[in-house]
């Protein structure tokens, strides 16, 4: 028993609700706001650090026993996400405080993207498939909330579609959890996955595993989709960050351990279809961003190609290819946040994210240019940056492995989804300017803080790639080795 | 539209109070039969939809002068304190406990620390059920 498995999630919930009380006072909203966010992440650090000594934490909440209670389960894995997942909520929080209008501040939109958080981090943390799908409806309520903010045409159009999209996989959801709990009788994962493997998995717990694809693929938009580019376009660009980094990756992180700890057994069949199903994801999301040129819809489709990226390593589930899942999931979260960081103040600086109009910036604006260069970088997996580890690894896995057409595929989407973005790049920054000083819609500050600290935590990763793998490593011991998962839960 | 109708109106009267018995009722049984501060919440938001259909929104508002928004709030509030009451005693989160006690009036009475996790579910339950369905009755 370990009680500090709960607080990341109990904390952002606690300050979220303290917030309900004082919806005027934006500024106290503000100051709670980053403490919850900054004590959220000493937490979880402090966690990281208990799994490193002591093994995978676990929480047997009001003292029920697993598999008979609801059982937290912190492994390395859901230790570095919930750790990743406090980071960018305070960066996007940080770049919230500039970039939301007043109106949209007396919406509650702070204690919304606290709630936002307690689901992300209760979904990494959570040892029962059915309290999984609860902490996935926490984030997904607030998301409605927060995807809606301002009110206008757009935003009621994309929450609709967005509402009624996730309420289709929410109910998909728990039919899955439905018939594999009349299959196996239980809801523990870790007691779900002893006895899948004791009844072996026969075709009928192979389909049910497939409608759970589909559940997380919707939600990650795993191949589909459809419903992303409109939705992450809509919302103010600190929301659409938040959104960007944290929604589609607790998508993936379900797939990963669903198909790591539960459904492993027939990975001829399972396993191929994720490799067709990434392979696919990379092809149509590079696609789009290069045939687009606005700048919400290019990120927005780099955010598609990534998740295909991640779940490519996943599908080969080698030791190599999982070590670069679970690295290019962390890069990914703080890359992510950090272009539409960057992208939303090219927005609001230029009033437009019409590609062609927008004017040279470089000589406006040459710190927001160099970040954003950076960024692009990382996003490319350039060397000294932290998505180069992550690519390389997981390449490598495929390669081993025989997936030498996906992994080609894997190279050829990166290049493409450098060339989108490094055409934001060029459109936005060279140029003849054409604003002078003090014609711009808007100053677009704030970017600066939040982007240095995560263009910082990029090169960081980067360079110090080598003590982290010791970290992931950790991790992908527990999702190669699922009965060091289920010893540690039933003792 | 002046919206009246002495029987309802009337049995709405009697109905009410009938219906915020049994929801208390129902919360307190909770932690032991079938009940709870949820289905208790669901009750109590029904009785207040009542009379908010009998009457109209401005009469039971100056009746009842209260922000739905923060009851919620407030209940969420309170179950998550009895929660960290068990992390403040070393316990795992959310673990109850329960005593004997004769209490003038009521005699040996069981005294629950569920039964306040209960109250705030059931203030959350009907700080959002009023909530939700005031704000789409609002907009007419």
């Amino acid at each position: 028993m370990n009680n500090l498995v709960i607080l990341p999630i109990l904390l952002p919930l606690l300050t979220g609700i303290l917030m309900f009380f004082i919806p005027r006072q934006i500024r106290l909203q503000q100051a709670m706001a980053v403490a919850g966010a900054l004590i959220t992440l000493g937490t979880s650090l402090l966690i990281v650090s208990s799994i490193s000594d002591n093994g995978i934490q676990i929480l047997n909440m009001g003292g029920w026993e697993a598999p008979f209670g609801i059982t937290l389960v912190a492994d390395m894995l859901a230790g570095l996400l919930v750790t990743t997942a406090s980071i960018v909520t305070l960066v996007c929080l940080l770049y919230a405080f500039y970039a939301t209008n007043q109106e949209q501040k007396k919406f509650y939109v702070y204690p919304l993207i606290m709630i936002l958080l307690c689901g992300v981090n209760g979904s990494f943390l959570t040892g029962d498939i059915f309290n999984l799908f609860v902490f996935f409806e926490v984030m997904l309520i607030s998301s409605y909330a927060l995807i809606s903010l301002g009110g206008g045409k757009i935003q009621l159009r994309e929450t609709i579609k967005y509402v009624v999209t996730n309420i289709i996989s929410s109910m998909l959801f728990v039919i899955a959890i439905a018939y594999l709990y009349s299959i196996t009788g239980t809801l523990n994962m870790a007691h779900l996955s002893e006895r899948v493997a004791l009844a072996g998995q026969d075709g009928l717990i192979t389909t049910v595993s497939l409608l759970f694809l589909i559940v997380f693929g919707l939600k990650a938009a795993l191949l589909l989709f459809f419903w992303l580019p409109g939705s992450y376009s809509a919302p103010p660009a600190a929301i659409a960050a938040l959104f960007a980094a944290l929604l589609t990756k607790v998508g993936i992180y379900a797939i990963m351990r669903m198909f790591t700890l539960i459904f492993y057994h027939q990975s001829e069949l399972t396993h191929t279809i994720l490799v067709w199903m990434s392979a696919l994801t990379m092809v149509l999301g590079a696609v789009g961003a290069i045939a687009y040129s606005d700048i919400r819809r290019i990120l927005a489709y780099n955010v598609i190609v990534s998740v295909g990226f991640i779940v490519f390593g996943v599908a080969v589930a080698s030791e190599a290819a999982l070590s670069g899942s679970v690295f290019y999931l962390i890069h990914d979260m703080l890359a992510k946040a950090l272009i539409f960081i960057l992208g939303g103040a090219i927005i609001s600086i230029a009033g437009t994210d019409k590609l062609r109009e927008i004017p040279g910036l470089i000589r406006f604006r040459p710190t927001l240019g160099w970040l954003f260069f950076l960024s692009v970088l990382a996003l490319a997996g350039v060397p000294p940056l932290s998505g180069f580890v992550g690519k390389v690894m997981i390449l490598q896995g495929g390669v081993d492995q025989r997936y030498y057409v996906m992994a080609a595929v894997g190279i050829l989407t990166s290049l493409l989804v450098m060339y989108s973005a490094m055409k934001i790049f060029i459109n936005s920054f060279w140029g003849e300017t054409l604003l002078s000083e003090g014609e711009e819609k808007s100053s677009g500050k704030g970017y600066l803080l939040p982007g240095s600290i995560l263009a910082a935590l990029l090169i960081g990763l980067g360079l110090g790639a080598e003590p982290m793998m010791e970290y992931v490593g950790q991790a992908v011991e527990v999702m190669l080795n699922p009965t060091l998962y289920i010893e540690a839960v039933l003792p | 539209m002046k919206f009246t109708d002495v029987i309802l109106q009337t049995s709405t009267k009697i109905l009410v109070f009938i219906i915020l018995t049994f929801s208390i009722y129902v919360m307190f049984a909770g932690h032991n039969n079938p009940g709870g501060g949820f289905i208790g919440g669901l009750i109590t938001a029904s009785a207040l939809i009542l009379l908010y259909i009998a009457f109209d929104v401005k009469t039971v508002h100056e009746i009842i002068p209260i922000d739905f928004k923060l009851i919620g709030a407030a209940g969420v509030l309170i179950s998550l304190l009895t929660g960290i009451g068990s992390l403040a005693l070393g316990y795992p989160f959310l673990s109850q406990a329960f005593a004997y006690r004769d209490l003038p009036l009521f005699g040996k009475t069981e005294l629950a620390t569920a039964v306040i996790f209960d109250l705030g579910v059931y203030m959350a339950v009907v700080g959002t059920t009023m909530t939700i369905i005031l704000s789409i009755g609002e907009d007419e």
